[in-house]
């Protein structure tokens, strides 16, 4: 494929984020025509009247949450795409190595040990997402020294210590909801499965200001990835300096998906899908196009769960990482067999 | 390939791995040192399974134990609390002793130090079937969660192996443990369907979920111990063919063993051994995988011995961890399953750090 096909593809990807974006402002269970929305939405910041209804149900229900879940896709999948490039492995992602179970644990002892809510989880799952992949990087690195030159072997450590930690904090996790009442203990489940339920502008304006350090720093890291991706040897020969340019990369990833998961919960498979998607349709690993395609999973996957889903399930609005683990888990296996067939 | 690593056939066919594998065993008189830690081991479980029947929330004195086991009072107080741990005990040992086997059986045939129930993905299978049976079936009692859970468990152990080993290097440990965390993943994501929508289900669901050897009674145990006896015996007959296995499937071949059945046939003992306990106990993490590797260090690599050593030290490690999770957090108790997690995960860091392991 050539470059101007890949670049005629993201446009397309971009362009499906916007038009998916405004359908799910738009429609739903409640819908609201398009010049409505902009008086709405131009009444807000000038202090105009606003449509009674309406005016409450865009700005404080469908536009914040359809904002921040555009926002937590394009994290989730930058986050993804960079850790399976950097580890060269089509299937690690931060739910798989530990990095969400880290951030949950901490959520979880806070909502239920603390009885916190709201932005202070928040701020618990963050510090539990980096305390744990200090953690898990720690791990991998220490034991790096002794087995010296032995290719990915520092990155299937980290993989490996990643999927142990993230079984003890479930044991963690389970326990805990043991303990606590089970209205409680619905609230912990909603947001151990990612949700854009309790969306507000609060959030949306921390994680616009997270990211807009962060995506920055991505295109900054982008040209020392590529060359990574050669592997370190060729990398440290053409001038990278390795050790550097990994810490960089698994700093800025693992900041993407803590934030992300900070103001949703950890949306299952959004990361972990986005980067193969992308490469499918664009032919390449591509962080503009993972970005895109996290964004779109999130945006598809909670349309499903906020107006779909109540129709089928008597008005359960399911948490929307339900609805994208549900779909993503067949994608996932029939990946594993093609990516296990192929190394054959 | 195979034909030409098959030389060591022709002498030794009998006692092929002792001598190919460096270790402890060789140049001492053969067994002696095992069998006498074996013992050892033995005692210690004795020991730790009277201890489970005397602590607790009520401590009760271990001659008042031997009396409540050998004439029963139903009047005396005391005797009513032995006679109450008595099921916990048994399940710990059962579980434990399953646990274990499964755990040295599978890192044997799948070569794999990281093998263990939890992180293949059978915990997560026995999860989601345990949740469609309370709430499509309505089933309420440890009972009748266990043909589900088995059910469930036996699934998702196969599917998980299956698509790890598809390729050329096989059942890598990266590659098991990444299936089986992406079809744990999967199966937790249908589980939380029922979980979100049905508050019913999760107040019953999250007990089992922690796994665990207390508020079980016979009628939960009593029909797990066929499939537990059927798959002990299976894979404590199998030490000499993992042996072989141990070596490499050509050297295995080479050696006159029919590869594809013996690994079937294992890993059909291992379903058995390790659906059942997940079954009876909830999921309980790190047994089946710390066991077997601390065992090496007294056993050497032959699994003519490491299998029954598992069969020992891991019931008593989870006794161990079910009294210790009885005083820790007086008045309440922490499941066994949390503590061996807890105290597993350490070793499981403290593995991968060593890096020495096959694949590793």
């Amino acid at each position: 494929m050539t470059t101007s096909e890949a670049g005629r593809r993201t446009a397309l990807l971009a362009a499906a984020v916007v038009l998916l974006f405004f359908a799910s402002v738009l429609l739903g269970s409640y819908t609201v025509t398009l010049p409505d929305f902009f008086t709405i939405v131009t009444n807000h910041l000038t202090g105009g009247p606003k449509i009674p209804g309406a005016s409450f149900i865009v700005m404080e229900d469908k536009l914040p949450r359809t904002v921040i879940g555009t926002m937590i896709g394009t994290a989730f999948g930058l986050a993804g795409a960079l850790f399976q490039t950097m580890l060269r492995n089509p299937l690690a992602s931060p739910d798989v190595i530990g990095i969400s179970s880290g951030a949950s644990a901490a959520a979880v002892v806070a909502i239920v040990v603390f009885g916190a809510s709201g932005g202070a989880v928040s701020g618990a799952a963050l510090a539990g997402a980096l305390a744990v992949a200090a953690l898990i990087y720690g791990i991998s690195r220490g034991g790096e020294r002794r087995g010296a030159g032995r290719g990915n072997a520092a990155g299937n450590r980290l993989v490996l210590a990643g999927v142990g930690i993230a079984a003890a904090l479930q044991a963690v996790i389970s326990f805990l909801l043991t303990r606590a009442d089970i209205r409680t203990a619905a609230d912990v489940l909603v947001w151990l499965n990612g949700s854009l339920n309790s969306a507000n502008w609060d959030r949306a304006g921390i994680l616009f200001l997270a990211l807009a350090v962060l995506v920055p720093a991505v295109a900054a890291i982008a040209g020392p990835l590529r060359i990574l991706e050669l592997g370190d040897d060729a990398a440290a020969g053409l001038g990278v300096r390795v050790p550097a340019a990994r810490l960089a990369l698994v700093v800025i990833a693992v900041a993407l998906a803590a934030v992300a998961t900070a103001s949703a919960g950890p949306v299952s498979f959004v990361a972990f899908l986005a980067g193969p998607i992308a490469r499918r349709i664009t032919g390449r690993s591509s962080l503009p196009a993972s970005a895109l395609v996290g964004a779109l999973i999130v945006l598809a996957a909670d349309y499903f769960a906020a107006n779909l889903a109540p129709l089928l399930l008597d008005g359960t609005v399911l948490p929307v990482g339900v609805v994208t683990g549900a779909l993503g888990a067949p994608f996932l296996l029939w990946l594993l067999v093609t990516a296990n067939r192929k190394d054959a | 390939m195979s034909t030409t690593t098959a030389r060591p056939t022709a002498g030794h066919g009998a006692r092929v791995p002792a001598g190919a594998a460096p270790g402890p065993l060789r140049g001492e008189a053969p067994g002696r040192k095992q069998a006498a830690w074996l013992l050892a081991a033995v005692v210690v479980l004795v020991l730790l399974a009277a201890a489970s029947l005397a602590v607790g929330a009520r401590d009760v004195p271990l001659a008042t134990v031997w009396q409540a086991l050998t004439g029963f009072d139903p009047g005396n107080g005391n005797h009513a609390v032995v006679q109450a741990r008595i099921p916990r005990t048994v399940l710990g040992l059962l579980a434990g002793a399953a646990l274990g086997l499964a755990g040295a059986a599978m890192q044997g045939v799948a070569r794999n130090p990281l093998a263990d129930p939890g992180i293949i993905g059978v915990n997560a299978g026995a999860a989601l079937a345990v949740v469609t049976g309370i709430y499509v079936f309505g089933i309420t009692r440890f009972a009748g969660y266990v043909w589900f859970a088995f059910a469930g468990a036996a699934a998702a152990a196969v599917v998980v192996y299956l698509v790890a080993s598809l390729g050329r290097e096989g059942a890598t440990p990266v590659k098991l443990a990444l299936a089986g965390a992406a079809l744990s993943a999967g199966l937790s994501s249908l589980m939380n369907i029922i979980l979100v929508s049905s508050q019913d289900t999760l107040d019953r669901f999250r007990f089992w979920q922690v796994g665990g050897v207390a508020g079980r009674d016979w009628s939960v145990l009593l029909p797990g111990l066929p499939f537990l006896a059927a798959g002990a015996l299976v894979v404590l007959l199998a030490g000499r063919t993992l042996n072989g296995l141990a070596l490499g499937e050509d050297i295995a071949r080479g050696l006159g063993q029919r590869v594809g059945l013996s690994r079937a046939v294992i890993a059909l003992g291992i379903v058995l051994l390790c659906g059942t306990a997940t079954a009876l106990a909830g999921p309980i993490g790190f047994v089946g995988l710390v066991v077997p590797h601390a065992v090496r260090f007294l056993t050497g690599p032959d699994y003519r011995w490491i299998l029954p050593f598992s069969l020992i030290a891991a019931p008593a490690l989870l006794l161990g961890a079910d009294i210790f999770g009885r005083v820790v957090l007086l008045p309440g108790e922490v499941p066994a399953g949390i503590m061996t997690a807890l105290l597993g995960a350490p070793v499981f860091v403290w593995l991968i750090r060593r890096g020495k392991g096959a694949g590793l």
